[in-house]
């Protein structure tokens, strides 16, 4: 081949020509590693601008912010994977505020932390039959259950916050185990199950199955209705220990509570890199989007940027993570 | 031939492609004359898909050039693509399926009535489009809409547009792999007649029989190499197949013949309102019972009524003698029935999981305690898996997406074979996979039957359906229209049953008509 033509058809090369530096940095496994660099790069910005950003009262701070965050996003990873998706867990949020408050003032505290969370797996039930079963889309059903779920929240409570919790509730949302608060430590064990279930149960295994090709995982003899209605009690489930969790550090069962919670678990799915479509990401890069978000909000907040930027900032990072992720796939 | 020695209209020269791990061409040099019919046969993951895509700007190359006329060119969208005059018509058509033919056919370039208010012109479409079909001879009303025609007549659609937008070279990806022998005939002369115009056709196949019949030249590619470029004329089945793999394919249908075995599975009087009309036959261990028709014939209904896929409304099925009612997939997977459907993609594979995870995906109650899967164990059984189908990829956990359409067969198989079923249906096990692969999923029946099981294969190529049935059934209309032994099936006898039926089998079908 002539240089005339090298430069003629030239254009098509994809070999730019760089210095060793880039070509050491274009090696790189951008897909495992970007994530954490983007943390790290974070963490040192605000903690540049604002010092106390690397205080101990700081990052147990963010870690009790983010647990709720993190344990509805699990659930949300499990929907996302099988193809599906839960709208309601911001309102399950509050149903199960109200529920387990209620039934704390009737059974006691144990009482009410069981009731609680069984509120938010019959839920999940309801939005798994269905799904599964009636065949409604997820997006539908889970969209019902949100506007359903608000309401029941505001029905049972009457629109007023229900009091009079034993003070001794406090210490879930409150607490701490050695230097750790408590609902971050929930939230790590949850992550840690989650990831178990996902890696090497069957249940994982079907719920990536489903989300890669359903008809296919049908045809390989997977019950796929049974283990869709799993996903959705597992995101219920998700949802009533997250709720009880912020019952408690707000001591009291609130209707309002997690109004477009649910957007920003999926959110941090998607910024995490999984694929919206499902059957592509996992349990690691939901606790990186997680965290992405948590830092933002809490650097944003240090170095004294509006609440009102700081919107503006999450919306823009939501939809720059998944342009990079799907560039990368371009590539391929 | 039409060319002579003419010089060559399109020439790609020492094309290379790299994908992360793989080079896909290494060095491949594709030359076309104007007016020929250039077929360009390899086996798959030979690196055709990948030259045709960069010859219509979907990838670029990493170096070589193209040439069109002598002059280099850069093709670095299908929209410069198509400037050059390059049409391609994929295999998934491109056609908006609720629209008409007329506005497919103009997508985009509508003849206008007003046009700063973007006013379509209908009858100025309508009638280019009518003219421009008419020149083929193609009986497509020009305001049909494109969902109801046959996949055949949409192909024609496409053929229409690629003339349309004055295309030079039409390239066309497996274009009959979907039709039946019918509407390849009406292909094959539309592509007389384009060839009669000057117009290229780079034609990709793996029906060598079809080489013979169409080419002018063809180009061998293997492994990403060129291997060279012949007449066709001068070159047999043979020498081409032996190009392909690089060496003999001594025999193509590797039967093995076991003496039948005790009754596994007996279908009586299975009916589905409009679809199935009683259907009755029995099937032996060590066989494997051939199912031929034409397509839309009842073939694939049937075996999705077997393996539970599909409801049916009358008669029933006895397993090892027994009346059951399938419910599902699972159950059937459970009672050892499985199938290979015939839409690897749709049906088959789970594309974004590994190879490792499709093959384990229905056997993973044997490696499971309490839900959780023993991983090492499961490592070890799809690697054994891997191994006896030969599956060509040196990581499990490559995604099954990335493997070519015969190593995706493969894993489907090993998907039942790991989870011991000893009834299998196969839906066109071979359609889009290459000679040699071919060969491997007939062995593996072979090894199926030699362990016990019995196999009912639905196939619409009838050297297939001869080579390696033990039995063969003809079904026409939902209905089993003729049976026959090995020994006694021809060609000419299976078609003429699948064509025309038995009198007292088209009587019945008519009357369902009326």
């Amino acid at each position: 081949m002539s240089d005339a033509s090298i430069k003629q058809t030239g254009a098509q090369s994809v070999v730019p020509q760089t210095s060793p530096v880039m070509d050491t940095l274009r090696r790189l496994p951008w897909a495992r590693i970007g994530m954490p660099a983007v943390l790290v790069g974070m963490a040192i910005f605000f903690g540049t601008i604002n010092p106390n950003f690397w205080s101990i009262t700081n990052l147990a701070n963010v870690s009790r912010q983010i647990s709720i965050l993190a344990l509805i996003s699990i659930g949300q990873t499990f929907a996302i994977l099988s193809a599906g998706i839960d709208l309601s867990v911001g309102s399950l949020l509050a149903l199960v505020s109200v529920v387990c408050a209620q039934g704390m003032l009737e059974f006691g505290l144990a009482g009410g932390i069981v009731t609680g969370i069984l509120a938010g797996c019959g839920a999940g039930l309801v939005n798994g039959v269905l799904i599964a079963k009636a065949r409604i889309p997820a997006f539908i059903a889970t969209l019902g259950m949100l506007v359903a779920a608000r309401g029941l929240a505001l029905t049972l409570s009457g629109g007023l916050p229900v009091a009079g919790l034993p003070h001794e509730f406090l210490v879930i949302g409150a607490g701490y185990w050695g230097p750790f608060p408590i609902p971050s430590v929930i939230a790590a064990v949850a992550f840690v199950v989650a990831y178990l279930v996902l890696n090497r149960t069957r249940f994982g295994r079907y719920v990536y199955a489903m989300g890669s090709n359903e008809e296919a995982a049908v045809l390989s003899g997977i019950n796929v209705a049974k283990y869709k209605i799993m996903v959705y009690v597992v995101s219920g489930l998700c949802a009533g220990i997250a709720g009880v969790v912020l019952t408690s550090r707000v001591i009291s069962g609130q209707p309002t509570l997690g109004e477009v919670q649910e957007l920003y678990a999926i959110a941090a799915v998607v910024i995490g890199g999984s694929k919206i479509t499902g059957g592509v990401g996992g349990i690691g890069r939901t606790l990186m989007g997680v965290l992405v978000l948590g830092m933002l909000s809490n650097g944003l907040n240090l170095i004294q940027v509006s609440s009102y930027v700081q919107n503006i900032v999450v919306g823009a990072i939501i939809i720059v993570a998944v342009y990079i992720d799907l560039a990368r796939e371009r590539r391929k | 031939m039409t060319a002579g020695n003419a010089q060559p209209f399109l020439e790609m020269r020492e094309i290379v492609k790299r994908f992360p791990g793989v080079l896909a061409l290494n060095n491949v040099n594709l030359s076309v004359l104007p007016g020929e019919v250039h077929v360009l046969i390899g086996e798959n993951g030979a690196g055709k898909s990948t030259l045709i895509k960069i010859l219509s700007g979907v990838y670029p190359p990493d170096s070589g050039a193209i040439l069109f006329e002598g002059k280099p060119v850069s093709i670095r969208s299908p929209y410069d693509a198509q400037l050059l005059g390059v049409s391609t018509i994929y295999q998934e058509l491109n056609l908006v399926p609720d629209m008409t033919v007329a506005e497919n056919i103009f997508l985009g370039r509508e003849p206008m009535r007003i046009a700063s208010l973007g006013i379509v012109d209908r009858k100025l479409l309508e009638k280019r489009a009518r003219e421009l079909l008419a020149t083929f001879n193609l009986e497509v009303d020009p305001r049909a809409i494109v969902k109801t025609l046959g996949i055949a007549q949409q192909q024609m659609v496409e053929i229409a547009k690629a003339l349309s937008l004055k295309s030079r070279i039409i390239v066309m990806d497996e274009p009959t792999a979907v039709l039946t022998s019918h509407e390849i005939e009406q292909l094959f002369s539309a592509i007389a007649k384009l060839r009669q115009r000057g117009v290229s056709v780079i034609y990709i196949s793996h029906r060598l029989d079809e080489v013979k019949t169409l080419g002018d030249r063809a180009t061998i590619l293997r492994d990403g190499n060129s291997v060279g470029t012949v007449n066709v004329a001068d070159a047999s089945v043979d020498q081409l197949i032996r190009m392909m793999v690089g060496r003999d394919l001594k025999d193509k249908f590797p039967k093995l013949k076991f003496a039948p075995g005790e009754e596994v599975l007996r279908v009586e009087h299975l009916s589905r309102k409009g679809v199935l009309h009683d259907i009755n036959f029995r099937l032996f261990r060590g066989e494997v019972l051939g199912i031929a028709g034409l397509v839309g014939a009842g073939r694939t209904e049937m075996a999705r009524a077997i393996f539970g896929g599909d409801p049916f409304d009358s008669g029933r099925i006895l397993l090892h003698g027994k009346p059951i009612n399938i419910k599902n997939p699972a159950h059937a997977i459970n009672k050892g029935i499985v199938l290979v459907p015939e839409d690897r993609k749709r049906h088959g594979i789970l594309p974004q999981m590994s190879i490792k995870h499709n093959i384990t995906l229905s056997a993973l109650g044997k490696f499971s305690r309490a839900g959780f899967i023993a991983t090492r164990k499961e490592h070890a059984h799809a690697q054994d898996y891997a191994t006896t189908m030969r599956i060509a990829s040196p990581d499990l956990n490559r995604w099954v997406h990335y493997l070519s359409g015969g190593n995706q067969q493969k894993v489907v198989i090993a998907k039942w074979l790991s989870s011991h079923a000893d009834i299998f249906l196969f839906d066109e096990p071979t359609r889009g996979i290459d000679v040699g692969a071919k060969v491997e999923v007939y062995q593996l029946m072979g090894e199926l039957l030699k362990r016990g099981a019995a196999i009912i294969m639905i196939s619409s190529e009838l050297p297939e359906i001869l080579g390696m049935s033990d039995r063969i059934l003809v079904m026409r209309g939902g209905r089993i229209c003729g049976e026959f032994k090995r020994e006694e099936a021809t060609e000419e006898k299976i078609l003429d049953r699948a064509l025309r039926g038995t009198s007292e089998q088209s009587e019945f079908a008519s009357g369902d008509a009326a």
